[in-house]
């Protein structure tokens, strides 16, 4: 891995985060990234009169790959943006910690449903965007490269977004959440927009960089199949409690058409749908 | 006349670039059908080819030199008084003998200036409140009510006005094409921040842009298309102004070049006066295009 330190600007929202403490602290890119675990103690989220989240409790050791089912209006949604701050919870409080359970700073990335990608950027620079402002540019390009490397994208670097295929879209936006060597990654429906084909290619995908970087997954997902083909642990969520959580037993990759996580698959379906 | 035609090809600009399109699909690569088999008959049953490159490059300029060579000739034949429309000819000719006298480039470069002038000083006004209005709220509040109002007023009604405030010198002139200009640079960079990807600009937030740099790589490109199209709608109206502010009062120019000719019955002056126009106008457009091409490469739509 290439790469020596550099002032980190890992400014994670917006400025007013960006307090000075944040920004002096240079990051090592070369050390391992520090997958960052999640403790939510009664969190809360209120919409106007409408309680989203009741209080809700999770611990999600770090390096977990956790998936989030439910009907949609469940919370899901709510709780990954509260996960990776774009939302302030309204009551309770999220920790991140180590594995020693020591407070740490996540350096937190989102994969949305839609790729979001800058169409006036091409694919390297677009790329670059998640190593933040004030990089210098020779680092950058050479990151960007790389992660374009991990996710299989290397000869499109130059190119426009416009001229690649949905799955190669969201592939690159996942190359920019992976190029600063996220912590914790949220995934929003990643593969929800995807053909049937191109989900198996890039859940492998997803599988495969999770296990090489370690990072703590987040995904939140309406594909039952899919949560319990890509996550150690599955949570089903009902109108914003946790009604099951379960753990997946089987070792990574998993085959498709597995019985034992067809069986899991069917309970999770049965609690949803509430005929368990 | 000309400047009217630009001033309307900005209107609808995209409406054109359709149809011109949708008119090449039917008129060259995509002949109807029973056309098709009466041009196949006719050429003894061998394949139909499609025209040469050079002669569909060449078609639109059929009709204009069709009718000059009409025109001349009815110059020519006596059909048409020279009091009334000079022949092509003389206005070639008049064109020949200003532009050796020095006249011609000294009344062209100082209507440019004025342009130009008036385009930079609007232009950059409705840039910079457009972009303000579309980023902040409180300066949307402050003045976008006022500038909708002002901006429903024809800015050549206010000659009277501008006459008693500037007299008839080059600040009347300035102001008027400056004000011209100024809305639709105005209203369509104003939309166009306004219409940025509200998704980008919260992903741009999660990767720590703020400020500048949002502004840099997300807000501005995102509303360059529809600046693009202020710009260019704003071409027209500059000309626009221009010429009439031109033929109310001015001692150099393109329009003054007009004005003293028509008190000397010189209508192949005149006449010239009208070509150059449409000339700049042509030339202001092509290099419009020519940017928006090159900005915004990215986008599928500008893309050869």
């Amino acid at each position: 891995m290439p790469v020596g330190p550099y002032q980190s600007p890992l400014a994670f929202i917006s400025d007013v985060e960006l307090d000075a403490h944040h920004a002096a602290q240079p990051v090592d890119y070369q050390a391992a990234p520090q997958p960052a675990g999640l403790k939510l103690r009664g969190v809360e989220k209120r919409f106007g009169d409408n309680l989203v989240l009741r209080g809700l409790d999770l611990d999600v050791p770090a390096g977990q790959f956790l998936a989030i089912v439910g009907k949609s209006g469940c919370g899901k949604s709510t709780l990954l943006r509260l996960l990776v701050g774009l939302d302030e919870p309204t009551g309770g409080r999220i920790e991140f910690v180590d594995e020693e359970g020591k407070a740490v700073e996540p350096n937190s990335r989102i994969v949305f449903q839609e790729p979001r990608l800058l169409p006036w950027f091409s694919v390297a620079d677009n790329v670059a965007v998640g190593l933040g402002d004030g990089v210098p540019k020779a680092f950058g390009r050479r990151e960007a490269e790389r992660a374009l490397a991990g996710v299989q994208l290397s000869e499109k670097a130059k190119d426009w977004p416009s001229k690649l295929s949905g799955g190669q879209r969201q592939r690159v936006a996942l190359a920019r959440a992976l190029v600063s060597r996220p912590g914790l990654l949220a995934l929003d429906e990643p593969l929800g927009a995807l053909d049937a084909l191109t989900r198996i290619g890039m859940q492998d995908l997803v599988t495969d960089v999770w296990r090489e970087l370690g990072f703590t997954a987040v995904l939140v997902t309406h594909d039952v199949a899919e949560a319990v083909h890509l996550a150690d642990r599955v949570i089903v969520l009902d109108e914003g409690r946790i009604s099951l959580d379960l753990e997946i037993p089987r070792d990574m990759p998993r085959r498709h058409g597995d019985p034992v996580l067809a069986e899991l698959e069917g309970r999770l379906l049965d609690t949803i749908l509430g005929k368990a | 006349m000309t400047a009217v035609d630009t001033f309307s090809e900005g209107r609808s600009l995209r409406r054109i670039r359709e149809d011109r399109t949708s008119s090449t699909a039917i008129g060259y690569s995509d002949p109807p059908k029973g056309s098709a088999e009466k041009a196949a008959r006719a050429n003894d049953g061998k394949p139909l080819r499609p025209r040469s490159v050079s002669g569909v490059a060449l078609l639109p300029f059929l009709l204009p030199v069709t009718l000059v060579i009409l025109w001349q000739a009815g110059s020519s034949f006596g059909f048409i008084s020279d009091r009334i429309m000079p022949s092509p000819v003389a206005v070639v000719a008049a064109f020949w003998e200003r532009l050796l006298s020095g006249e011609l480039a000294r009344d062209v470069g100082v209507s440019g200036a004025r342009a130009l002038s008036g385009l930079l000083i609007g232009g950059s006004i409705g840039f910079l409140l457009g972009i303000a209005n579309g980023v902040s709220k409180l300066s949307e509040q402050l003045t976008d009510t006022t500038l909708q109002m002002l901006r429903t007023i024809p800015h050549l009604a206010m000659i009277p006005l501008v006459i008693l405030w500037f007299g008839i010198g080059e600040e009347a002139k300035l102001f008027l094409t400056s004000l011209g200009v100024l809305f639709p640079i105005y209203l369509n960079t104003y939309h166009g921040v306004k219409n940025v990807d509200r998704d980008l600009i919260e992903m741009g937030r999660i990767y720590g842009m703020s400020g500048w740099s949002l502004f840099r790589k997300v807000i501005f490109p995102g509303a360059l298309p529809s600046i693009f199209v202020g710009l260019r709608y704003a071409l027209g109206i500059m000309w626009l102004t221009l010429i009439v502010s031109e033929s109310i009062a001015a001692n150099s120019g393109i329009g003054y070049m007009a004005n003293t000719a028509r008190e000397f019955m010189m209508t192949d002056v005149v006449v010239l006066a009208l070509v150059i126009y449409a000339v700049l106008g042509k030339l202001a457009d092509v290099i419009a295009r020519t940017l928006e091409r090159a900005a915004l490469s990215w986008n599928p739509a500008y893309q050869r």
